[in-house]
C-alpha cells in the first residue's frame, strides 16, 4: 500500500446523514411511492388454521365498481416460478410454497385470493365480498406433539410434520464423561412465540411494462438484490430486466431479508395483469401472516466436575417452523446445537435439533435467529450455579475463555481468534458493583421481604458469516466525479443502521477527504453491484470491507496521478484533508479534487498508459466467522402484589472490535436489548387450541414503550478483529443477550422464595402464579 | 362527496373528499404529505400523529371531514424547508431515530408535549412518549432528545 492517512471519521459519533430527511417527513418509504394508474391490492386470507377449500366464489367481488381483478389459485399458481430464496432454492426440506392456497389452507392468514382495485378502500370492500367456503380439519397447533402426529399433516405431500432433524448424538464417550462428572444438571426451557414488528409493515409497488418487458418494484426490503432475483424467478421476467428500489425502509429485524411470499404474489399479479399494483400490508396481516419466531423448547444438560468446571454440554432443541417458514427450511436448530458452548470451555458437545411444521404463521429470521443457544445455555448456567451452590458470576468466571487461551477451538470446531468474554463479564460486573448488589439484595429480602434479582447473559455472536453464500460477500463501487466528489454504491438495504453515514466514514478516511464529499447510494439494484443486503450483523465487516478495498484502489490511482503531476514517487505521498503531498514537504501539494479533474477532463496530463477516470469496484468476502461478544447484566425487582417486573439497572459490556460510529453501535445495542426485554416481559403472540390468533392488534401484542424501558448503561472493550477494518458485527447481539439476562434476573429473585421458572413470557400473571 | 375546507401547514385547502377517508389517507394521498406514517391504523402506534388546532391527534382515527374548518400541522410543517426545529435537531443529536418510520409521529407528539410542559421531569417524559411506539431505538436516544429539546427551548442550553 502506498501513502498513509490518519483515521479521522472512523471511531467518531458522526451525526447521521439520513436524519434530516427522516425527521422532516421527507423519507421515501414504499407507501410513499405513487403515480397515475397505480392500482391497489388486498389479500383474502384464510380464517381457519387447517381446512379443505370447498369453494371460492369471487363473482360478487369482481362485479364491485372499481375492482379491476380478483385472482385465485386457478388464475395465478400455474404462472408462478419458484418462490424460495436463492440460498435454499433446491433444499429438499422446503415447505411446498404456492402463491395462493388451492386445495386447502394451512394457517390463519394463508392467502386465498388477491383483489386489485382502483384504491385500497374498494379493494378491502371487495375482499369482504369473496365467498370462501372452508371445511375445517383438525389443526396442528402444539409444536411439542406435532412430530408424533401422523394423522394430521400440515403438508400432506411431505408425509410428516417433521421439517428437519439433525444431530451430533449422545454416545458412549458422552456416557463415560457423565459417569465421571460430579454434577449433572438438566433443565428444559421454553421460549414463546414472538414476531419482528417493524413499525413499517411489509409492502411493494410493482410496475410491469409489457412493451419493454421491464419490471420495477419499490419495496420495503433489507435485501434489494435478493428481491430482484426472487421476483425474476417468481415472474419469469429476466433478472436483468427487474429493478428493485428501497429508498427508506421502516425496520425489518430479519423479516425483510429474504423476499417474503406475499410480495412475490403481488409481483406475479402485476406481471400477469400488465398493470402497476401497490400492496401495503396492514398491521393485522403483519402480526398474523408475515413471520413469527422464537417458538423453541430446549432440554439441555451441563456436566461439571467438583470444582464447577464444565466437562460437557448437551442440547436437544425443538423448534416450531409454522406452516411456511420464511427464508429458511427447517429453522436454525443445527446452529443452536453447534453454538451451544458460547463463551465457555466445553470440551465435549452433543446436540440434537428437530424442526416441525404446524398450522401457524411461518417462522422467519428475527434478530439472532439461532439465539436459543444463548437463552438455553445462560439459563442453564444459572440453574447449574443454584444446583451446585455457586454464585452464577463465579460459575461463569471458572468457565469463561480468557485472552491467553486464544485461539480457542470449540468442541464443534469453530475457532475463536479475538474474543473477550472474560473482559466483558468483568467490566459489566464492575459497572454494576455486583458484590454490592448481592449485599443489597440480601438485606432487602431479609429486612423488607423485597424480591430483587440479578441476571447475566454472556455470549459470543457469529457475525458477518463468510461461510454462507450469498451472505458472505459485498461489492462496493466508488466513482469519483470530476469535482472530486465521491459516490459510493453498494447493494445494501440499510433500514435503520445508518449505512449512509457509516460507509462514507470508512471511505472518507481511506481516501483522506472530507466526509461531506462522500455519499452512499444504496437500496437500488439499478445503481449498485450485486450485494448481500443488510442483515446477519454483516454491514461493518463485509460492507465496510468492500468500501475499504475499493477506496484503497482509488487512492492508489489518485496517488499515481498526483505523483506524475508533482514529479514524485507514489510511495512518498500522503493525503490529509483532501490535499495530496510529498511526506515531509507539505508545501508540494495537489488537491484530490484536482487529481479527479485531470483524470476525467485533462487526460493528456495522465501518466502514459494510465486509463482515464477515477473509480473502482471491489468485492470483499468475509472470513467464515467474525466473532463479537458481549455481557448483559440486568437487575430487577418483582412486585409481590402485582407480579410486575421492574428493571432497575441494565448494563451491556460489548466488544465489536473497532467501532465505526459509537453512537450507531450503542443505538443498535439499545434496540436489540429492548426487543429482548419486550420478548421476555411483554410480547406474546397467542393462538388458541384451534390455531386462531388472539393477539392481532397492538392492544393485544404488547410492545415495550418508553414508560417501561430502563436506561441502558454501556461499557466497551475494543479489540481488533482479523478483518481489514478490525470491526466485528454486532447488530443482532442486543436481542441475543437480553432475554437470558432478564430471565435470569427474574429467576434469581424468585429463587429467594424457592420458586423456580423455566418458561416465558414473564408477565404479571405468570409471576403471580409462580410466587408461593 | 362532501366538500371540505381546512388549513394544512398554513395552506388553505378546498377539496372534495370521500366521507369515509381517514385524515391520514387524505394528508398522504390528497395533499401529498407522506411524512405522516401509518404503523397500525388502530390508534396505538402514534406514527400518524398530527396537530389539530395545536393538539396532537391520531390521524388514522379521524376522518378527513372531521378536520373541516380546523388547522392541521403535519411533520412537514414543523420547521421551514431545509431547517430543523429544536425537537428535530435534538433527535438527530441524540440518535433518537434509526429507521425513521415512527419518527414523524414522535416529532409531532414531542412538539405538542413540550409546548404544554416546557420543563418536564423524566417520568413525565416517559409517560408522554408512551403513546408512540418505536421498534429500533429502545427509546434511549428519544428520551435524551426530549430532555435536550426542552433545555434548548427553555434557553437553558
Amino acid at each position: 500500500m502506498t501513502g498513509t492517512t490518519a483515521g479521522r471519521f472512523v471511531g467518531q459519533s458522526v451525526k447521521r446523514r439520513e436524519d434530516p430527511r427522516l425527521l422532516t417527513g421527507h423519507g421515501e418509504y414504499v407507501d410513499d411511492v405513487a403515480f397515475p394508474g397505480l392500482l391497489h391490492a388486498a389479500f383474502v386470507r384464510s380464517d381457519m388454521a387447517r381446512a379443505r377449500i370447498v369453494s371460492v366464489d369471487v363473482t360478487e367481488a369482481r362485479a364491485l365498481p372499481g375492482v379491476v381483478a380478483v385472482l385465485t389459485a386457478a388464475d395465478l399458481n400455474h404462472r408462478a416460478g419458484p418462490l424460495q430464496p436463492t440460498m435454499l432454492l433446491h433444499d429438499p426440506a422446503n415447505a411446498p410454497l404456492r402463491p395462493l392456497a388451492d386445495t386447502d389452507v394451512r394457517f390463519v392468514g394463508d392467502p386465498v385470493a388477491i383483489v386489485v382495485a382502483e384504491n385500497r378502500y374498494v379493494a378491502e370492500d371487495a375482499c369482504d365480498l369473496v365467498q370462501l367456503e372452508l371445511d375445517p380439519l383438525p389443526a396442528v397447533v402444539d409444536f411439542e406433539t406435532a412430530a408424533g402426529d401422523t394423522e394430521n399433516l400440515v403438508h400432506p405431500e411431505k408425509g410428516t410434520n417433521v421439517a428437519q432433524e439433525s444431530a451430533f448424538p449422545l454416545d458412549a464417550a458422552w456416557d463415560a464423561m457423565v459417569a465421571e462428572a460430579a454434577h449433572v444438571v438438566t433443565e428444559t426451557f421454553h421460549q414463546h412465540r414472538q414476531t419482528n414488528v417493524p413499525m413499517e409493515t411489509r409492502g411493494i409497488v410493482v410496475d410491469f411494462d409489457a412493451s419493454s418487458g421491464e419490471l420495477h418494484a419499490w419495496m420495503s426490503t433489507q435485501n434489494p438484490h435478493e428481491a430482484r432475483a426472487a421476483i425474476a424467478r417468481a415472474t419469469g421476467v429476466g433478472e436483468h430486466l427487474v429493478r428493485v428500489t428501497a429508498r427508506d425502509v421502516g425496520g425489518g429485524f430479519g423479516q425483510k431479508y429474504f423476499t417474503p411470499h406475499d410480495e412475490l404474489v403481488v409481483a406475479l399479479t402485476a406481471a400477469h395483469l400488465g398493470r402497476a399494483v401497490k400492496w401495503i400490508e396492514d398491521r393485522r396481516e403483519n402480526l398474523i401472516a408475515s413471520n413469527h419466531a422464537r417458538v423453541d423448547r430446549s432440554t439441555c444438560t451441563l456436566a461439571l466436575n467438583a470444582d464447577g468446571h464444565i466437562l460437557g454440554g448437551y442440547i436437544d432443541n425443538l423448534e416450531d417452523c409454522g406452516a411456511f417458514p420464511v427464508g429458511s427450511t427447517g429453522g436454525v436448530g443445527p446452529f443452536v446445537g453447534m453454538l451451544f458452548p458460547g463463551p465457555y470451555r466445553m470440551p465435549m458437545l452433543r446436540w440434537k435439533s428437530t424442526a416441525v411444521w404446524t398450522n401457524t404463521c411461518g417462522r422467519g429470521a428475527y434478530r439472532g435467529p439461532w439465539m436459543m443457544e444463548t437463552v438455553a445455555r445462560e439459563q442453564l448456567m444459572d440453574a447449574a450455579a443454584r444446583a451446585i451452590g455457586l454464585d452464577p458470576l463465579e460459575l461463569r468466571r471458572r468457565n469463561v475463555i480468557h485472552a491467553h487461551e486464544l485461539p480457542h477451538t470449540t468442541a464443534m470446531g469453530f475457532e475463536y481468534d479475538v474474543v473477550t468474554p472474560d473482559e466483558t463479564l468483568e467490566q459489566a460486573a464492575a459497572l454494576l458493583d455486583y458484590d454490592a448488589f448481592r449485599a443489597e439484595q440480601e438485606r432487602a429480602f431479609r429486612e423488607d421481604g423485597r424480591l430483587l434479582g440479578v441476571g447475566i447473559g454472556l455470549y459470543v455472536e457469529p457475525s458477518s458469516m463468510g461461510s454462507i453464500d450469498p451472505l458472505s460477500t459485498e461489492t462496493a463501487t466508488i466513482r469519483v466525479q470530476p469535482t472530486g466528489k465521491v459516490v459510493v454504491s453498494m447493494g445494501s438495504g440499510s433500514h435503520g443502521q445508518g449505512l449512509e453515514t457509516t460507509m462514507p466514514q470508512v471511505v472518507a478516511d481511506e481516501l483522506g477527504i472530507a466526509l461531506d464529499d462522500v455519499v452512499l447510494v444504496q437500496g437500488d439494484t439499478a445503481s449498485s453491484p450485486f450485494g448481500r443486503g443488510t442483515g446477519g450483523s454483516g454491514s461493518a465487516v463485509i460492507g465496510g470491507g468492500a468500501c475499504r478495498e475499493a477506496a484503497q484502489i482509488v487512492r492508489a490511482k489518485a496517488f499515481e496521478i498526483a505523483a506524475h503531476l508533482m514529479e514524485a514517487a507514489p510511495a512518498d505521498l500522503e493525503i490529509v484533508d483532501g490535499e495530496i503531498s510529498v511526506r515531509g514537504t507539505p508545501a508540494r501539494t495537489v488537491a484530490f479534487a484536482e487529481v479527479a479533474r485531470v483524470a476525467h477532463l485533462e487526460t493528456a496530463r495522465l501518466p502514459d498508459g494510465l486509463a482515464p477516470g477515477l473509480g473502482a469496484t471491489a468485492s470483499y468476502k468475509a472470513p467464515p466467522f467474525t466473532w463479537s461478544n458481549a455481557c448483559h447484566v440486568c437487575t430487577v425487582e418483582l412486585d409481590r402484589h402485582t407480579g410486575l417486573v421492574r428493571i432497575d439497572r441494565y448494563i451491556v459490556s460489548e466488544d465489536c472490535g473497532v467501532m465505526i460510529n459509537p453512537m450507531v453501535v450503542e443505538g443498535q445495542i439499545a434496540g436489540g436489548v429492548v426487543q429482548g426485554i419486550g420478548g421476555v416481559l411483554y410480547e406474546h403472540f397467542v393462538y388458541d387450541a384451534d390455531g386462531n390468533p388472539l393477539t392481532t392488534t397492538f392492544l393485544d401484542y404488547l410492545l415495550p414503550t418508553a414508560a417501561e424501558v430502563p436506561t441502558i448503561e454501556y461499557g466497551h472493550v475494543e479489540t481488533r478483529s482479523n478483518t481489514p477494518g478490525g470491526h466485528k458485527g454486532m447488530g443482532e447481539g442486543g436481542a441475543i443477550g437480553a432475554p437470558p439476562a432478564v430471565f435470569n434476573a427474574v429467576a434469581d429473585a424468585l429463587a429467594l422464595v424457592g420458586a423456580r421458572v423455566t418458561r416465558q413470557p414473564l408477565g404479571p400473571a405468570q409471576i403471580l402464579a409462580l410466587l408461593p | 362527496m362532501p366538500h371540505v375546507e381546512m388549513t394544512v401547514n398554513g395552506e388553505r385547502r378546498h377539496t372534495e373528499v370521500e366521507d369515509r377517508k381517514t385524515l391520514a389517507d387524505f394528508l398522504r394521498e390528497d395533499c401529498g404529505l407522506t411524512g405522516t406514517h401509518l404503523g397500525c391504523e388502530h390508534g396505538v402506534c402514534g406514527a400518524c400523529t398530527v396537530l389539530l388546532d395545536g393538539d396532537a391527534v391520531r390521524s388514522c382515527l379521524l376522518f378527513a371531514v372531521q378536520a373541516a374548518g380546523r388547522e392541521v400541522t403535519t411533520v412537514e410543517g414543523i420547521a421551514p424547508a431545509g431547517e430543523l426545529s429544536a425537537v428535530q435537531a435534538a433527535f438527530r443529536d441524540c440518535h433518537g431515530l434509526q429507521c425513521g418510520f415512527c419518527t414523524p409521529g414522535l416529532v409531532v407528539s414531542v412538539t405538542a408535549f413540550l409546548a404544554d410542559n416546557p420543563d418536564p421531569g423524566d417520568a413525565e417524559i416517559r409517560d408522554a412518549l408512551s403513546g408512540n411506539l418505536c421498534r429500533c431505538t429502545g427509546y434511549q436516544g428519544i428520551v435524551r432528545a426530549v430532555k435536550e429539546a426542552a433545555e434548548t427551548l427553555s434557553g437553558k442550553a
